[in-house]
């Protein structure tokens, strides 16, 4: 393979940075109006059960102190330039600045996400390959129902499922949290062991999709000239399928990777809440619960830039893997 | 030598291009499963409450979480509840938010992106460039932080379903409009003297409704999906509305006690007409358009 064409990456990246800041700006607009449309009070939020005993002039004062009476555009631009110089506004469910609530917890996700997102690409592609051999197969027909009956399936109730299988019934596996509740560490062993239901029940909820996509890809691409070529060379047929029709069928699938990002963030936000995974996304459950706008906001806008550099990644896939795109073309 | 069609179809690979009566007969017969599935669910949800006369709140504490058995088919909750009779119930909450808002997306949707086309020009990339920064926000966290800042209840959650749901009915609607306008009949109108909303609301609508009659039904499952999770993280219906998301949500603690089959039936009951919506659409397509075979259709 010739080496990366690092310049025309960066600029694609840059242009797309640059498309990047109006969707923020259109985004986080949109959840300001939305709040400022909404009866939430930020007072009442701000002083929680402080604001029942508290008098007029107090919660007048708040009122004053957190800018309530300024239209959502200065509130929006206000916490705006705030975040760009990394304030992001003190969260009240978690006791803490935003910033630092989803510096702690924003690796436990993506470590979670990580783990299922691969296991979802090795065992689909393994699932897809075996049933685009033989289309039409008892094998085939299988895979492709189970996989319909997976995408059907809500995450949530896949997860309590496992959890009755593996925790309770089997007792093989723990069934929620980072570590043993009597442990006072987080050491990897403990981790290791408590991923394996989340990360599994995450891998199972994006594992339809993959495998679907990658049966379709191999048998197109089993249906087509180089194959029938290389067959007519009396190329023997493990070559012919993972040498062929595997590398040109996986093709459309990988430059689609970037582009579940949005479908992964669904997953783990359930996926983390039923396992009480201390992730971002479990955080953001909580913070709708308890009605905590700052970090509620900084969340979304967080989703949304996972969501443009999964698109980001998606392009430079494409543009990487697929000689008849120009990357400088996009 | 002459192959014969039969030897072709034995080999590996070409078979895919050449499926037979046998494939032909198995899409029959999904085809008629799926519409099975979805007319026993319309009819689940609209006879059976008013026909059979039995409390879905009925407690009976003697027989609580009693397993599946003949005279409960599906067993009894934590206070003795027939599964059967609140999953039936539930999938009525749940198929009727469903419908309220996959109905309210496909007119804000329809709306939206008939404008867009219609209108073109700055108009047109304005709403479909904030269409595209909508689409960037993951749906059910959009949702959830609709549903939070409105306070959870019937309508926060048919809103939430609905303003997540409408950006790909207005691109569908826009693109169908798009290629509407270029069409001779549009011309002739036009030049006929016809105004504007004349031209959109007796010319490009009637056009583009197939294609949004499409995409609603294919987003009832799609919100019954939504307004499950929504309700199943404590963010959906109130609890006396109980919605299949409800049912899972208040299983939770019989599920840790070892009972599952409070959690079990509910899911079924959202993933049976999810399936039948997606084989009915699926030979839908297949008829529109034979080619796209073996489609995601979910």
């Amino acid at each position: 393979m010739s080496p990366l064409p690092w310049g025309a990456m960066a600029r694609l990246a840059g242009r797309r940075a640059l498309f990047a800041v109006p969707v923020v700006l259109v985004v986080t607009f949109g959840v300001f109006a939305i709040a400022a449309a909404s009866p939430f009070d930020p007072v009442k939020a701000y002083a929680g059960t402080a604001a029942l005993g508290a008098d007029q002039e107090t919660l007048d004062r708040l009122r004053d102190n957190l800018g309530v009476d300024q239209s959502f555009v200065v509130r929006w631009w206000h916490w705006l330039t705030d975040a760009l110089t990394g304030d992001l506004g003190h969260s009240g469910v978690m006791r803490q600045p935003v910033a630092q609530v989803i510096g702690e917890r924003l690796v436990w996700s993506a470590l979670l996400c990580a783990v299922a997102f691969a296991v979802a690409v090795a065992v689909g592609t393994l699932l897809g390959v075996l049933a685009a051999r033989r289309p039409g197969s008892m094998l085939d027909r299988a895979v492709t129902s189970l996989a319909y009956c997976l995408e059907a399936a809500p995450v949530f109730w896949i997860a309590l499922l496992a959890v009755w299988l593996f925790a309770l019934q089997w007792d093989v596996l723990p069934a929620g949290g980072l570590t043993d509740t009597a442990s006072e560490r987080v050491t990897a062993g403990q981790v290791a062991s408590h991923i394996v239901l989340p990360a599994g029940v995450l891998a199972v909820s994006q594992l339809p999709w993959f495998t679907l996509y990658v049966r379709q890809g191999v048998g197109d691409a089993l249906a087509e000239d180089p194959v029938r070529g290389a067959r007519a060379r009396g190329i023997g047929e493990g070559t012919v399928l993972l040498g062929h029709a595997l590398r040109s069928g996986l093709l459309p699938v990988l430059t689609l990777i970037g582009s579940r990002v949005p479908e992964l963030i669904t997953g783990a936000l359930l996926v983390e809440s039923v396992f009480s995974w201390p992730g971002i996304a479990a955080a953001t459950v909580e913070a709708a619960t308890a009605v905590d706008f700052p970090l509620l906001a900084a969340l979304t806008t967080l989703a949304t830039a996972a969501v443009l550099v999964g698109n980001l990644l998606a392009d430079l896939l494409y543009g990487l893997f697929d000689p008849r795109v120009k990357l400088s073309e996009m | 030598m002459a192959e014969t069609a039969a030897e072709k179809a034995e080999r590996p690979g070409t078979a895919w291009r050449s499926y037979g009566a046998k494939h032909r007969s198995t899409r029959t017969l999904r085809l008629r499963t799926s519409a099975a599935l979805v007319a026993l669910t319309v009819l689940a949800v609209l006879v059976v409450p008013p026909l059979v006369q039995l409390d879905q709140q009925a407690v009976d504490l003697a027989a609580k979480l009693r397993p599946p058995s003949p005279e409960h088919p599906f067993g009894t909750d934590d206070v003795g509840r027939d599964l059967l009779l609140r999953c039936v119930y539930g999938l009525r909450v749940s198929l009727l938010v469903g419908v309220a808002a996959a109905l309210t997306a496909t007119v804000v949707g329809t709306a939206v992106g008939a404008a867009a086309g219609a209108l073109g020009g700055w108009v047109d990339r304005a709403v479909m460039r904030v269409v595209d920064a909508f689409s960037s926000v993951p749906h059910l966290l959009l949702g959830i932080f609709i549903v939070a800042m409105f306070r959870p209840g019937v309508w926060p959650v048919v809103v939430s379903v609905a303003l997540t749901h409408w950006l790909s009915t207005a691109r569908i609607v826009r693109a169908e409009v798009l290629s509407l306008r270029s069409r001779p009949f549009i011309d002739a109108a036009v030049s006929g003297g016809a105004s504007r909303w004349r031209v959109a609301v007796r010319h490009l609508l009637p056009g583009v409704l197939p294609q949004a009659a499409l995409a609603a039904v294919l987003m009832v499952p799609h919100a019954m999906w939504h307004e499950s999770a929504l309700s199943f993280l404590g963010l959906g219906l109130p609890t006396h509305m109980a919605s299949l998301g409800n049912l899972i949500q208040s299983a939770r603690g019989s599920l840790l006690a070892g009972q599952w089959w409070p959690t079990l039936f509910p899911g079924l009951f959202i993933i049976v007409p999810t399936l039948a919506v997606a084989g009915l659409a699926g030979a839908w397509r297949e008829r529109i358009n034979p080619r796209r075979r073996s489609e995601l259709m979910l």
